[in-house]
């Protein structure tokens, strides 16, 4: 049998080891947006390469910025690019700007019911729709059924961009309905004759996805591929990676290097969103 | 001779003269030290949260945080040509701080503030309330004509360029879900207390009671899921209004979570009201309901007030429920419109925010203020109980 004092030295070492394995480790944190990507690309990597070991937590672009200061992460990924404020942080605690990597594309998608027969919209009617100046299907060529506007939640990447790309800085309208995560709007559309919600194009099933078109009279496009890579589909956007210049070594720069490489941009189109142009992967 | 005080014999005798001092019994001394120091911890406890989350509200309640959009720039060109004081209150360092960097960091750090600047888009830079500080008081309170609006309005838009810090919208929308959420429970739970103390046959009781209090072992996750997929649409269909996730499902669904807490306080207070009562009212002619409802319920009623004290804190406090049933800041009193609560802005806005920045700082004051209503209101729930309690034993 084990003495008391046996048992805490068991203790103690099996402690000492699990904090050896943290710290022989990389994290990676931040957008909710691309947890999943990440975790894909985590998979991979542990596989590819034995002993390397790759954590994932998701939590929101800003909380990933606020470890990536602290010291609490190797990597954070964003949905969207640094603020100066957050550069600002990180230079205040360790001396540096963060490294930026774009590692994939993402088309926000514009979502409504099935039942809804528009089809696609221009980016200014969009705009009058989510600032509450449009209120009825049929201002927009529809049937007569009042909008509802479902929204992302004020903390979401994904929000932000749709507040300055289409709304082009004004207030969404108060009477917008906020939805925690993607899946919550397309899940309030679904059930909403007159709803029109946004999101990642991969979340977009039981619901009709809109062509957008830049302006009145230009050509409508879908959210695919292509139209993205082209720069057609008017509402894309870049995923990001920052990392802390002085852990950007060893084993946490080959897996950057690794996720901007083919096989790693192989994965980004497996978690639905669109693999960076060749001219921007790692050679 | 005298009679010796206890003090002087160095011993405590209670009223029965029997020796209970710690002397006596060291252990007991000890346990009982423990557990005042235990109870003392959560008083402490309670005072350090409000501390902490006070000390981040502070520089809101004093108005000193800046969330103008142009702020002034001082160019990294001239930083060798600026005090070191202005420099350092500029970059928003303390002395330590500023001390610790050396003058290459330094240049970056206001390198960066300045390319900040220059990002702001056009369309923000032109426009009128780029210069406005959302976070000052007069803002947070009372409505504000922004541009692009035709009219002064109450607006809670803290993302964007221009941040719109108004918290009256907040208000009205924690006051109208809790409110229907209490509307909705309390006569439901207080009927069901009732009946089930009073007039319920053993059978049913049995079965009665523990359902009701199994529902406050529903996560609040799982009904608010409930009330956005199946109780908004049945509510939609029954009552035919516009807006399908409104304040209306919300309090429903806070009922939900109010009910089993209400109900089992009210149900103890009801019970634990003497047999003799009833026993005594059912002797001179009553019939069961109205002793229960003339007699019982008057005794109980301090209890029974205590239960709807606890149960409006439940409701104001509730966080997951609103937040997934409906979260926009319309600055409406209609009941069928949406809301958005303080603990769901809280929730749901906090984990994105820069440390420090005015948006951040403002959460914590909304948090401080929840914090004082429930405090008020469970205080003022004390005194109504002992005022309660007293005109019951006939003391005024």
């Amino acid at each position: 049998m084990l003495t008391m004092k046996n048992k805490l030295l068991l203790l103690a070492a099996s402690l000492a080891t699990a904090v050896q394995v943290l710290g022989g480790s990389i994290t990676i944190k931040g957008s909710d947006t691309m947890v999943v990507l990440a975790q894909k690309w985590a998979e991979a990597y542990m596989q590819k390469t034995p002993g390397a070991k790759v954590q994932v937590t998701g939590g929101g672009s800003g909380i990933g910025f606020a470890a990536l200061q602290n010291g609490q992460t190797d990597l954070a990924t964003a949905s969207r690019p640094i603020k100066a404020k957050e550069t600002e942080n990180c230079i205040k605690s360790f001396g540096k700007r963060p490294t930026e990597y774009k590692v994939a594309l993402d088309g926000i998608t514009i979502y409504v019911n099935p039942v809804n027969t528009v089809t696609q919209l221009t980016v200014d009617e969009l705009e009058g729709i989510y600032t509450g100046k449009i209120k009825n299907w049929k201002d927009v060529g529809g049937p007569d059924i009042p909008i509802t506007v479902y929204s992302r939640e004020n903390s979401s990447g994904t929000y932000e961009f749709f507040k300055e790309h289409v709304l082009k800085g004004k207030d969404f309208a108060a009477s917008a309905q906020t939805q925690q995560g993607t899946a919550g709007v397309v899940q309030a559309v679904m059930k909403d004759k007159g709803g029109i919600g946004y999101g990642g194009v991969g979340y977009a099933s039981g619901v009709n996805r809109l062509k957008i078109a830049k302006t009145k009279g230009g050509t409508y496009f879908e959210p695919s591929e292509e139209a993205v890579l082209a720069e057609s589909y008017p509402l894309w956007r870049y995923l990001y990676i920052y990392v802390n210049p002085a852990v950007n070594t060893g084993e946490v720069s080959s897996l950057l290097k690794w996720i901007r490489s083919d096989e790693g941009q192989k994965l980004v189109s497996e978690a639905s969103y669109y693999p960076l142009p060749a001219s921007l992967r790692a050679k | 001779m005298t009679e010796e005080t206890p003090e002087q014999r160095g011993v405590d005798r209670d009223w029965s003269g029997i020796r209970r001092s710690a002397n006596g019994r060291p252990l007991e001394w000890i346990a009982e030290k423990m557990i005042q120091g235990v109870s003392f911890t959560a008083i402490a406890g309670v005072f350090l949260i409000f501390l902490f989350v006070g000390k981040e509200a502070f520089p809101v309640i004093l108005s000193q945080t800046d969330s103008r959009l142009i702020q002034p720039i001082i160019p990294a060109s001239q930083m060798a040509t600026t005090p070191p004081e202005v420099l350092q209150r500029y970059l928003g360092l303390s002395v330590r701080e500023f001390k610790a960097l050396d003058q290459e960091t330094l240049k970056d750090l206001m390198q960066a503030r300045e390319d900040g600047s220059k990002d702001i888009p056009e369309y923000a830079r032109s426009d009128p309330d780029s210069g406005v500080n959302g976070s000052g008081w007069s803002y947070l309170l009372t409505p504000h004509q922004w541009s692009g609006y035709d009219r002064p309005q109450y607006i809670w838009q803290p993302v964007g360029n221009i941040q719109k810090f108004n918290i009256i919208p907040l208000f009205v929308g924690s006051l109208k879900t809790t409110l229907i959420g209490l509307f909705f429970a309390v006569p439901l739970a207080l009927a069901a207390a009732l009946y089930v103390s009073q007039l319920a046959p053993v059978r049913v009781k049995e079965w009665v009671k523990p359902g009701i209090e199994m529902l406050a072992g529903i996560p609040s996750v799982v009904v608010g899921a409930f009330a956005l997929l199946v109780l908004a649409t049945w509510l939609q269909s029954l009552f035919h209004y516009e807006v399908r996730l409104n304040a209306f499902v919300a309090g429903i669904a806070l009922g939900f979570a109010v009910i089993p807490l209400v109900f089992s306080i009210a149900e103890d207070a009801l019970t634990s009201v003497p047999k003799s009562y009833v026993q005594a009212a059912l002797a001179v002619g009553a019939s069961r309901w109205q002793a229960a409802r003339d007699i019982v319920l008057p005794a109980a009623i301090p209890g029974v007030f205590a239960a709807v004290v606890l149960g409006f804190g439940r409701a104001i406090g509730e966080t997951m429920i609103v937040l997934i049933v409906c979260s926009a800041p319309v600055m409406s009193w209609n009941l069928f419109d949406s809301a958005r609560s303080i603990t769901t802005t809280i929730a749901a806005e906090m984990g994105e925010l820069v440390p420090g920045s005015p948006h951040y700082r403002i959460l914590f004051m909304l948090g401080t203020i929840l914090f004082a209503v429930t405090f008020l209101t469970n205080l003022l729930g004390d005194f109504v109980i002992n005022r309660l309690k007293r005109r019951l034993e006939g003391k005024r």
